[in-house]
């Protein structure tokens, strides 16, 4: 009877193994070696591609990021950092809806909105107001707007459990459709607004983008001490945790989700600002231009700790400015730069990986049997 | 010896990370027997047969089925080797009847219910199953389910079955009946494992008892020659006192009045029924039930998570005199209201703590509102945990370690540290040895005790009927959601709380009929 049941061997080749033992600069190790594989790949890949030499490739991404930094000129160096600014901002923006557990894919359309209404004060109420009221308002009004396109699915999920993911979502369409309604509107039938000379954020010595990058780094700060040192920080992370305890002890959920919303929605409309008040001075809907998502990668890659964000956007960024330059030497246009930022956050999420798993091969039992 | 063994394991190690589950553990069952493998919670048994029904691969070592060697790499190469094995938590499809989950998933190409339900029939009386085949599941009591999954295995063919703590959600008549069933499939000739931390469950139906200890083999005894206190030596290490202490109460005064409170759950189902209960200081209230009879309901409605449809709950307030109604007041009312109640749910780290949160954090989670600061304060609720981890002896690396990372008995000492430590009037705990090792069971039950020493009003939800009639001063017993009966602690049995854990049931059944 029991004939019938013999198997073959066949036992699995390895097998993988949860591990959280795994030392925190052991962890980082792998992440920087990580990093230094993928940017050996993208060389490799850019100088197949464009025919270059090896070296050729990384001087080209280097001067094309950094400019002529050693001749004393920084104006390369000051987009970059702005570029980096943008992004953090939206990163950072998301960063509290996510350790809530509130997965916000709505920062695109929020940060649109938050666009829109700059751009609605600089051409309706530009020529009337005072600057620095004008600049107030524009503040005020961009807040508002993103907050509010932030605050609407929260108030779904609170109260009738909708689903954030699909809902934030639909709200990028809708707020890609009117602005792309405002233009038409505004745009004389051009479907561009050309730049409004009003209400744009002040040059400090010369650079535009230096209250930009202030203003971010500002948020930076703020956001990793109201994370992790303030009550409300605290609350949200109870609620991402488990809703249960948070019940149990008495936090308000509602409330929390719904004001966490108002503040991711509020930063994301922040940054709408930076790029029509304090960048573009105009707006399209490429304006944000798919940053709203990448931002999504950005907050998790830098583990929601605001200051490792700093350095995933700023090496995102690098590799997106540098590569599009490569790019532009053999006449490629700017898809070869998002591949290949694609593929280094691919390998950057797949270390993790190697941090959670171990791998076991199979072999202590043959030899226990010789 | 004269049998056959049924199956061998030879030097079996499981790793988990760095935790040894297992560590060369070597066992043998042998056909027409029923061994128990008996250990504390986190000694590697549920891992251990969990290899055996090929839910994990072991990393080292060799088991032989028959006496010859297996690979068993999935439960259906384990089914195909005759082993079966009845998890402590079922897998049954809800809606459908016991026939059909019975045959669910068998890939021998025809759906004959027919012919399969004649087949259900003649093991059940074959074994003595009482089972109505064309019953749903969702209509059926835990034992029922249970029975459904014991079936299911032998329909399957299986003559080598595990059974995972087969008792815990059993009363103490339905233990029984199984017991008889697990009897005569032994005489049948099959190979019977039960998985099991109750001693005289152990004594009273196994032939032999393996015992296992932090993961190692620790040795096999013949049930007829040992004893209890010979096992516990065994299973813990060292000798220990197995008594719980019980004082007489005194001074007791009613601290918590709870009157005539229905609750209805969201799907419309009545889940407590005009319950009324008086809770005293300075006394331990005992509350025993079939798991899901309300149990959950009763104590978060007390600690305001519940909506309730009538009744009160009055908390007599021993530093004004006065009466507070606490119905439909949230735990932060509550709180605010100056009402010190404590409450130690039943899942600890989904509601009593944050898994994730060290345990300075999970500390916090008592008092962080306090003030009108923005910003946390670290510094008390750091002192305190290390404090109770000093007080308590709780295993950790550090204070901030996560708590998910340490053993149950160890998360549940964090907790009730914290819940203690807010000086309650009322302490409210759920089956709070669940999981815990013989040491951490017993120094909660000590603290337990020194609460009710202090003349704290504590509520007791408890499944082990031993502890139950041991530890408590009164017993309330709940079915489907009613008090079926308040009996002493002192002069109960367990049979007669037995008795009124199915009372509203066959109440209930009768009614229908």
């Amino acid at each position: 009877m029991a004939d019938t049941a013999v198997k073959t061997h066949r036992e699995p080749l390895f097998h993988v193994v949860k591990r959280d033992d795994m030392p925190w600069w052991k962890a980082w190790a792998i992440r920087a070696a990580t990093i230094v594989i993928a940017f050996f790949i993208v060389g490799l890949l850019s100088a197949a591609v464009t025919e270059k030499s090896f070296g050729e490739t990384y001087s080209v991404m280097f001067s094309g990021v950094f400019g002529r930094l050693f001749e004393g000129r920084t104006t390369m160096l000051w987009k970059y950092l702005q570029e980096i600014a943008i992004l953090l901002c939206l990163a950072l923006a998301l960063t509290p809806a996510f350790k809530m557990k509130f997965w916000n894919c709505g920062a695109e359309g929020q940060a649109l909105m938050g666009g829109l209404a700059p751009i609605v004060c600089m051409i309706e109420l530009g020529p009337k107001l005072p600057y620095p009221v004008l600049i107030a308002v524009i503040a005020i009004t961009s807040i508002i707007a993103g907050a509010i396109w932030g605050v609407i699915p929260a108030i779904f999920k609170a109260w009738f459990n909708t689903n954030e993911t699909l809902f934030t979502l639909m709200m990028n369409y809708i707020a890609t459709q009117i602005i792309a309604y405002y233009v038409y509107l505004k745009g004389g039938g051009s479907n561009v607004i050309n730049p409004v000379e009003y209400g744009n954020f002040p040059a400090v010595g010369n650079n535009n983008y230096f209250i930009n990058i202030v203003v971010v780094a500002v948020i930076t700060v703020i956001m990793y001490i109201y994370l992790k040192y303030s009550k409300q920080g605290y609350e949200i992370s109870v609620v991402g945790e488990s809703q249960n305890t948070a019940r149990y002890i008495g936090i308000n959920v509602k409330k929390v989700i719904i004001r966490t919303m108002v503040i991711s929605g509020a930063l994301c409309g922040v940054t709408g600002m930076l790029l029509v008040a304090g960048t573009d001075h105009s707006i399209n809907i490429n304006s944000v231009g798919g940053q709203g998502f990448t931002a999504i990668l950005m907050s998790w890659l830098g583990q929601f700790n605001p200051f490792i964000m700093v350095i995933m956007t700023a090496l995102v960024v690098f590799l997106r400015i540098g590569v599009s330059k490569v790019a532009d030497t053999a006449l490629l246009n700017s898809s070869f730069s998002e591949i290949m930022v694609g593929l280094v956050i691919l390998l950057l999420v797949g270390c993790e990986f190697f941090i959670n798993y171990s791998i076991k091969f199979k072999h202590s039992k043959k030899e226990a049997r010789v | 010896m004269d049998k056959q063994p049924a199956i061998e394991l030879k030097n079996i190690t499981k790793r988990f990370g760095k935790v040894v589950a297992n560590k060369d553990v070597n066992l043998t069952a042998y056909r027409g027997e029923i061994l128990s493998i008996l250990g504390e919670n986190g000694s590697g048994k549920t891992t251990l047969m969990n290899m055996i029904s090929g839910i994990y691969f072991p990393d080292e070592g060799e088991i032989f089925i028959d006496e010859k060697e297996a690979v068993i790499t999935s439960p259906k190469d384990a089914f195909s080797y005759k082993i079966g094995m009845i998890h402590q938590h079922f897998k049954l499809v809800d809606v459908f009847s016991e026939a059909e989950n019975i045959v669910l998933g068998l890939e021998d190409g025809k759906y004959n219910l027919k012919a399969s339900t004649e087949q259900i029939k003649k093991i059940s009386e074959q074994y003595g199953f009482e089972l109505d085949v064309d019953k749903k599941i969702y209509t059926m009591s835990v034992s029922e389910k249970q029975t459904v999954e014991i079936i299911k295995v032998l329909y399957r063919g299986a003559d080598i079955l595990i059974l995972d703590e087969p008792t815990a959600v059993l009363t103490p008549q339905e233990t029984e009946k199984l017991f008889n069933i697990l009897r005569r499939m032994r005489d049948d000739g099959k190979c019977i494992i039960i998985i099991t931390h109750k001693l005289h469950e152990v004594l009273s139906l196994s032939d032999r008892v393996s015992v296992l200890r932090k993961g190692e083999y620790v040795g096999t005894v013949n049930t007829a020659e040992t004893s209890e206190s010979e096992l516990t030596e065994m299973m813990v290490g060292k000798k220990i006192e197995l008594n719980i202490e019980r004082n007489e109460p005194h001074d007791t005064i009613d601290r918590l009045i709870v009157n005539g409170i229905t609750c209805v759950d969201r799907m419309g189902t009545t889940v407590l029924d005009d319950v009324s209960f008086t809770a005293k200081s300075g006394e331990i209230l005992g509350i025993a039930g079939i798991a899901g009879s309300g149990q959950r309901e009763l104590l978060e409605s007390i600690a305001g998570l519940q909506h309730l449809s009538s009744g009160e709950i009055l908390y007599l307030n021993p530093k004004t005199d006065s009466i507070e109604n606490l119905r439909d007041k949230t735990p932060m009312q509550i709180r605010n209201m100056g009402v010190r109640l404590s409450f130690v749910p039943e899942d600890r780290l989904g509601m009593g703590l944050v898994g994730n949160m060290d345990i300075v954090d999970n500390m916090m989670l008592r008092s962080y509102s306090k003030g009108h600061s923005m910003f946390l304060k670290r510094k008390k609720p750091k002192d305190l945990a290390m404090k109770i981890i000093h007080d308590l002896e709780v295993v950790t690396p550090s204070a901030s370690t996560p708590v998910r990372r340490l053993s149950g008995g160890n998360v549940q000492k964090v907790l009730v540290g914290r819940e203690i430590a807010a000086s309650p009037t009322v302490l409210m705990v759920a089956y709070p040895v669940r999981g815990l090792d013989i040491n951490s069971s017993y120094m909660i039950y000590n603290l337990l005790n020194e609460q009710k020493e202090k003349g704290v009003a504590v509520i007791f939800v408890g499944e082990d009927l031993d502890v139950l009639v041991e530890l408590c001063d009164r017993i309330m017993v709940i079915g489907s959601g009613k008090i079926t009966g308040v009996v002493d602690g002192r002069t109960t049995t367990k049979e007669e709380i037995g008795l009124l854990m199915t009372k509203s049931k066959q109440e209930g059944e009768s009614d229908n009929g």
